[in-house]
């Protein structure tokens, strides 16, 4: 049981780690800043929902287990808010997304 | 409900059970809900617990959603072609209430792949990283979901 517990936990917070790196390229890679949010959102949805979940499960039954649950609670309204402020902020201002072809 | 609610947070988040840590913490908590008293905001907007029954069927499809799209990102992100079609497009919030409009514009912004970048009256502004992306949104199965989660039809 225990042992089934460490191999799900490891294998959350591995899945977590992933999608983070991937959200890290991805905010290298694409073009403008709305797009880079898309990028960022993965990190910040399953990459970090990913490794909370998987801390949780090595937390086991105590105090901990319930302040991870509520750091998922509050990231998951945080996110949104955040990242609408943000492109709110972008669109308001002098950005205009990126849609045509690429430059070169 | 706010004041058990916020007893319930200060537990949680001090796990001392000691006479005097406890006593502070029943102070503030009682310090809060009379100043929200005060302020006048404890209505359906400030503790929107209607929707929380709701929840319980809307969290897993949304969950299941993030999941999807993420996988759909991640795919086009490490894509040495980069096959990405950015789109801005206007979606209806026919949501009735307020919470309920907030609710589907916050879903949007959750999902990878659509982020809300405006919400005027009954439209919200979306960028779509994708076009495929921006039509399954465009379909509507959100708003409907978020519509059942509110307890009204529209």
């Amino acid at each position: 049981m225990s042992a089934a517990l460490d191999f799900a936990s490891a294998l959350l917070l591995a899945v977590g780690a992933l999608f983070t790196l991937a959200g890290g390229i991805g905010l290298l890679r694409l073009p403008d800043v709305f797009t880079r949010l898309h990028g960022a959102g993965i990190t910040d949805t399953l990459g970090a929902g990913a490794i909370l979940l998987g801390l949780a499960l090595a937390a086991g039954w105590s105090l901990l287990l319930g302040k991870l649950l509520a750091l998922l609670a509050i990231l998951a309204l945080l996110n949104p808010s955040a990242s609408h402020a943000l492109a709110r902020a972008a669109i308001h201002g002098i950005r205009r997304p990126w849609l045509g072809e690429p430059e070169n | 409900m706010l004041f058990l609610l916020l007893s319930g947070a200060w537990l949680l988040l001090s796990g001392h059970w000691s006479a005097m840590l406890l006593g502070l913490g029943l102070v503030s908590v009682i310090a809060v809900v009379l100043l929200c008293v005060r302020l006048n905001i404890l209505d359906s907007e400030g503790l929107p617990l209607k929707q929380v029954p709701g929840l319980v069927g809307y969290l897993p499809w949304l969950i299941g959603q993030i999941v999807s799209a993420s996988l759909d990102v991640t795919r086009r992100i490490l894509n040495p072609h980069l096959p990405i079609s950015p789109t801005i497009l206007h979606v209806d919030a026919t949501q009735h209430s307020a919470v309920g409009r907030v609710s589907y514009a916050n879903s949007i912004t959750l999902t990878p792949g659509t982020i809300s970048l405006d919400v005027a009256d009954h439209q919200i502004e979306v960028h779509a990283l994708t076009e495929d992306a921006a039509q399954e949104l465009a379909q509507g199965e959100m708003a409907r979901r978020v519509c059942t989660l509110e307890g009204k039809s529209c």
